[in-house]
């Protein structure tokens, strides 16, 4: 079973994003960008499928500016087989996203699509039931555990109120929620050999696909600040506070 | 024209989180109704058809809709998407998972989380989290929208005269079959509702204490949360998690214990009205969105502070 492996460039976890002064957009200009997290839980997922012995070749595609190919050879570095780069520096929005991932899998035929259940620069959430939905596939979506059962796969699913297990029919999508797996740390030689891996890439128009936005982004702003807290001495002090300043107890 | 809300529930009772997406909903001009998809729910409909200001409740009950699948559920929204403006869903797990492959199937694009209502194509939604407010507009005919509960104040669960209407059901599409579930069972209030909540991360070092954070929590009668680390460490289970990723929370009362405050769980929680920080590090970030910080070592003034509650 070939496994696809959607990954996507977003900013750094560790950085704090600012609108830009005139509120047009988001600051991005020299920010740390890096593989977004989800993604990197997804791609360590069909790394083990395939040492498992449960998946054939690994896929990862990503779709954006010419630096994603750096996420890529971070996917191929931690372990994909080849990676497709669709190429674009326009905004690309969830749904567009979900139509170029369509065209791909018509083209690649996987077993099964694992991304990440959202990037945490849009925090959509949204791509892995679109392309499920416009594929007309099952969807394991928020997933803690995936384990292929001849051809079904059992997905555990993180949920409001605790954990919910679900077949599905496959092919099928998976995302991945924080508690997956811990992805691995990729070491230098597999850095070196990933330069030498195939990474193919396309344009939308090569894929026949419409990727103009569907919502126009007007203005962002920051959100309110909180006012300044202060320190308080003791226990003493934090609960004469709550019950006569704040007055929440 | 019309918005249609896609009720949450669990076949017996309709979730709160259901009134936070209809006030969105009410906020619009077109007046709003309610689908009811479940199983043996007629006990839901009658709540939602209590729903001030709904208009009518539209009920699809059938095995296959029982556990909300989103293979079934969105070819249901489908077929009577075309008479509707708006299609919302509080942004609950099952919210989540659904609306995106309904707006897909309709080709429309969904906003996600959404905060504000500025008029019926204009939405505000935190993005990166939480650290950005984007104003955005839809340019399609209709708007796929799930609503984060805590930007909108619940409608009144009484008070409306909906009427409530059958529609026709879709077959089981095949595609997926819900097998169990291990739902944590606590006497506490439900965190995404509660009034006060008490979280614990990493600082509080075992699953063992955090015995202590819900001695506290029962103290204030509160719900028991937690950062993505202490749930990642096995501390307590995942839907404790508060966070950009998890659940975002805006209690009246926050009180954070051990935790640093990562920009991912200051976005889950930073909107609630008041906030109290212990941690033993009074360089930790969470102390720039406390309203009260107290500086020390958890294990001797949580205890602490429970003695002086108890008072």
């Amino acid at each position: 079973m070939k496994i696809l492996v959607a990954v996507k460039r977003a900013i750094d976890y560790n950085v704090k994003a600012r609108p830009k002064a005139d509120g047009s957009g988001v600051e991005l200009a020299n920010v740390k960008m890096a593989m977004n997290p989800f993604d990197e839980i997804a791609v360590e997922e069909a790394i083990r499928l395939q040492e498992a012995g449960k998946a054939g070749e690994i896929v990862a595609v990503s779709i954006g500016p010419a630096a994603s190919q750096e996420t890529l050879r971070t996917a191929m570095a931690m372990g994909a087989d080849r990676g497709v780069l669709v190429q674009t520096d326009d905004e690309v929005q969830p749904l567009a996203v979900a139509k170029l991932l369509k065209a791909i899998v018509e083209r690649e035929q996987p077993g099964m699509v694992i991304l990440g259940k959202q990037a945490i620069d849009d925090d959509s959430n949204q791509t892995g039931q679109m392309l499920a939905g416009l594929l007309g596939w099952a969807q394991g979506t928020f997933a803690c555990n995936v384990a292929p059962e001849g051809d079904s796969l059992a997905v555990k699913r993180e949920v409001d109120g605790g954990l919910q297990s679900i077949k599905l029919k496959m092919p099928a999508v998976v995302t991945a929620d924080l508690r997956l797996n811990e992805p691995r740390y990729v070491k230098l030689p597999n850095i070196m050999k990933a330069k030498k891996k195939p990474l193919d890439t396309l344009t939308p128009a090569e894929l026949g696909v419409d990727i103009t936005p569907r919502l126009k982004l007007l203005k962002v702003a920051e959100p309110p600040a909180r006012a300044g807290g202060v320190k308080v001495a003791d226990v003493q002090e934090l609960v004469a506070k709550l019950r006569n300043e704040a007055k929440v107890i | 024209m019309t918005a249609l809300v896609i009720a949450e529930h669990n076949n017996q009772t309709l979730n709160a989180a259901t009134l936070n997406a209809a006030a969105a909903a009410a906020r619009l001009s077109g007046g709003f109704d309610v689908l009811v998809a479940g199983h043996n729910c007629g006990a839901v409909a009658t709540q939602a058809a209590a729903i001030a200001g709904v208009g009518k409740v539209l009920v699809a009950d059938a095995a296959q809709y029982a556990h909300a699948l989103a293979e079934n559920l969105a070819p249901l929204v489908v077929s009577i998407a075309g008479g509707y403006s708006h299609l919302l869903t509080a942004s609950t797990a099952n919210g989540k998972n659904a609306m995106p492959r309904i707006a897909a199937m309709l080709d429309v694009a969904q906003l996600s989380d959404i905060i504000g209502v500025v008029s019926d194509d204009t939405f505000v939604r935190p993005i990166y989290a939480g650290n950005v407010l984007a104003t955005v507009q839809s340019t399609d005919r209709i708007k796929a929208i799930t609503v984060r509960t805590t930007g909108f104040d619940a409608i009144a669960a009484t008070g409306g005269t909906g009427t409530i209407e059958n529609i026709a059901v879709q077959a089981d599409a095949g595609l997926s079959t819900f097998v169990s579930e291990e739902l944590t069972k606590s006497s506490r209030p439900e965190l995404a509702a509660a009034d006060i909540i008490v979280s614990g991360g990493r600082g509080v070092g075992s699953a063992e204490n955090f015995a202590i954070i819900e001695k506290l929590a029962d103290l204030l009668g509160a719900a028991v949360g937690a950062s993505r680390a202490a749930v990642d460490a096995g501390y307590v289970p995942n839907d404790y998690q508060v966070g950009q990723t998890g659940k975002c929370v805006a209690p009246t009362l926050y009180v954070a214990v051990g935790i640093s405050g990562a920009i991912q769980h200051l976005a889950g929680m930073k909107d609630s009205k008041v906030i109290v920080a212990i941690n033993k590090d009074e360089e930790a970030p969470i102390f720039q969105v406390a309203d009260y910080g107290l500086v020390g070592d958890l294990f001797k003034e949580v205890p602490a502070l429970c003695e002086a509650l108890a008072k």
